[in-house]
């Protein structure tokens, strides 16, 4: 808050502090017709469409992870696919002792929230670009792990049980469903993850740590529980990745190119917001279908435009229109509404040069 | 005499990943750029010198005189202008932009060189000669020569680094940028010599791996980045002959590991790295020495 906001607010008297400018029910509202619309895909569209929405989805729930752990928390992770694997071989094995796919969903992403906390452990002291690798080599660790387990498909994994039974059209609805649930569980997390108390450590560690610190900030309780949060959605995504593709191949889940995504999604949709990762998936989306024929080149053109988003418009796009239109589809800053003015912006965030 | 011989062969290709790492930890102790395009970059050099090779058919080792320039002028060029943008933003920005970088090289030899691997001088009697010392232990003259190298790197790095003045210039901008700025140092031009030299080593290293083993674009991830890395850490941050420590200790421990299973190599040798992280996790040396 600069000093003119705050002398302005107590000349005028009185004010209020609220979460948004406009009513947040209209912006609720939206959102659940959203959902409604997006549910009811599977009647209105042809498959093809649902299964491109499907990655989609599992690529915006993964990416709005990372954006948590990054945007947030400060902890630039390069081995979120340790939990991306995790969560499919976790249905996968939940799936050939007998569970449905879609039920052992919710018991694999909890699983991969436990398998968290030793992960965590051992990486917790370590900062920045050392902390990217050393997750990084944890993935991988867990990778050569589990393909020494020969009844779970070893070093060349197997096709999903459990999944034969249905009528492809079902299965192909039911896949599409239980990819927006969990997009949809996974922003609501983050929604109100960011409006409780722990969103304001994060935004307070996001903005300076060490002032963080100092203010009494439980730093490092608010980072394990981000780093926890983040291995249960990227494990959800995982498991919907397995019921997807209807297999599960060690070295096709366990990728860094599932991070790399997370994180070039999140840099061009805006870093820190929660409307970043969703403008992201859709230039990710965009792009991959049309570069779908040209092989690598899809990662490539990623790669570049994700370089010069992080070096040239660093709040990505979601930054641009915001600074433009200044309108926030997840309000979870404050804004102070003095009756006197128009409303004036006062949000927990450092001025971003 | 097979663990024997597993030491031995684990102490030699330690070298290896010493040579790996030392750019690394250079690059770290420096400009405080954690290099997630290292291997990559490695991969990027060898697949150099497989074209000049290929190309001007000159001899295998003369390769070394034209890529380890070469990627030591890359090296200062992307410093000073992709990286050190990056650095003046923040170090999320810089981190970003090295994993961009990473995916990049690593996706642009994949569309131009196919995920086939590729030796360099495959068959020459210079790569595949060995000598043996007792009837089980045969120990490949390559391995010595690259063991040799990494040393003599090391030794050249450290001299450097303490003798020359550039050296000093850059062991003053790593221990206090304002101060060495105010004494008149350019860092930015300081930052770009380091990842000329930098790069350079990570360019040797590339060439030995690729007479070594065979490369391929992912190779540079999957196993010389992350090798690197737990030497680095294994040996002890910002140290030197931490770093050839690390990368004997992590050759020693892969090569007992696929002693037990030949299936455990990397495993082997990410567990003794998980250990030295929950037991020693400043490495096994942790001089605070220059760089």
């Amino acid at each position: 808050m600069s000093l003119a906001t705050d002398t302005t607010a107590r000349q005028a008297g009185t004010f209020r502090v609220t979460r948004s400018r406009r009513n947040v029910a209209w912006t609720g509202a939206g959102a659940l017709i959203v959902v409604v619309v997006l549910a009811l895909f599977p009647y209105i569209v042809y498959s093809g469409t649902t299964a491109i929405l499907v990655q989609a989805f599992i690529v915006l729930t993964m990416s709005s992870m990372w954006n948590l752990l990054a945007g947030y928390a400060g902890l630039v992770s390069v081995g979120q696919q340790a939990f991306v694997g995790l969560g499919a071989y976790f249905v996968l094995i939940l799936a050939i002792h007998g569970t449905s796919p879609f039920a052992a969903l919710p018991v694999a992403a909890i699983g991969c929230g436990v398998a968290a906390l030793p992960l965590w452990w051992l990486v917790s002291r370590l900062r920045s670009g050392y902390f990217a690798i050393a997750t990084w080599v944890l993935a991988t660790t867990v990778l050569l792990i589990i393909e020494k387990f020969s009844s779970i498909g070893g070093g060349t994994g197997m096709p999903l049980p459990g999944l034969s039974g249905y009528n492809p059209a079902l299965l192909t609805a039911y896949t599409y469903w239980a990819a927006l649930a969990v997009t949809v569980a996974a922003l609501a997390a983050i929604y109100l993850l960011l409006r409780s108390r722990l969103g304001l450590v994060l935004t307070a560690i996001r903005d300076d740590e060490v002032a963080a610190r100092s203010s009494g900030a439980r730093v490092g309780l608010a980072r394990m529980l981000v780093f926890v949060v983040a291995g249960i959605g990227c494990g959800a995504a995982g498991g919907v990745l397995a019921i997807s593709q209807l297999q599960v191949q060690p070295t096709a889940v366990f990728t860094v190119v599932w991070t790399a995504e997370m994180a070039f999604v999140t840099i061009i949709g805006g870093l820190g917001t929660i409307e970043g990762p969703i403008v992201g998936t859709v230039v990710y989306m965009v792009l991959q279908q049309t570069l779908a024929s040209y092989n690598a080149w899809y990662l490539i053109i990623f790669g570049l435009v994700a370089i010069f988003v992080a070096l040239f418009a660093r709040r990505g796009l979601w930054g641009l229109v915001d600074s433009r239109i200044n309108v926030r589809l997840f309000p979870v800053g404050y804004w102070l509404r003095l009756d006197t003015d128009r409303p004036r912006r006062l949000r927990l965030r450092a001025p971003r040069g | 005499m097979a663990w024997v011989n597993a030491i031995i062969q684990g102490v030699l290709i330690g070298g290896l990943y010493a040579l790996f790492a030392c750019g690394l930890s250079l690059m770290f102790g420096v400009m405080k750029v954690v290099n997630l395009a290292h291997g990559d970059l490695a991969v990027l050099a060898g697949y150099i010198a497989i074209g000049i090779i290929a190309v001007v058919h000159v001899p295998v080792l003369l390769s070394f005189v034209v890529v380890v320039p070469v990627m030591a002028a890359l090296g200062y060029v992307v410093q000073r202008t992709m990286i050190q943008s990056a650095l003046d933003r923040s170090v999320l920005t810089t981190l970003m932009v090295m994993l961009g970088l990473s995916v990049v090289i690593e996706n642009g030899l994949l569309q131009f060189f196919t995920a086939n691997t590729r030796g360099i001088g495959t068959g020459l009697s210079l790569i595949t000669a060995s000598f043996s010392i007792g009837s089980q232990i045969q120990i490949a003259y390559l391995l010595v020569v690259i063991f040799a190298t990494a040393v003599v790197v090391l030794l050249g790095l450290q001299f450097f680094l303490s003798r020359s003045k550039y050296g000093r210039l850059i062991r003053a901008v790593a221990d206090d940028r304002e101060a060495a700025q105010l004494a008149g140092a350019d860092y930015r031009h300081v930052f770009g010599i380091a990842a000329a030299i930098a790069f350079g080593t990570v360019a040797l290293g590339g060439i030995a791996y690729g007479m070594y083993s065979q490369l391929n674009p992912t190779a540079g991830t999957d196993t010389i980045l992350l090798f690197a890395f737990a030497a680095v850490v294994i040996g002890g941050l910002g140290s030197l002959w931490g770093t050839l420590l690390g990368g004997v200790v992590l050759g020693v421990a892969q090569q007992i590991g696929a002693q037990i299973s030949i299936s455990d190599e990397a495993l082997a040798g990410f567990i003794v790295f998980l250990a030295v992280l929950v037991v020693r996790p400043q490495g096994l040396i942790s001089r605070r020495a220059q760089s």
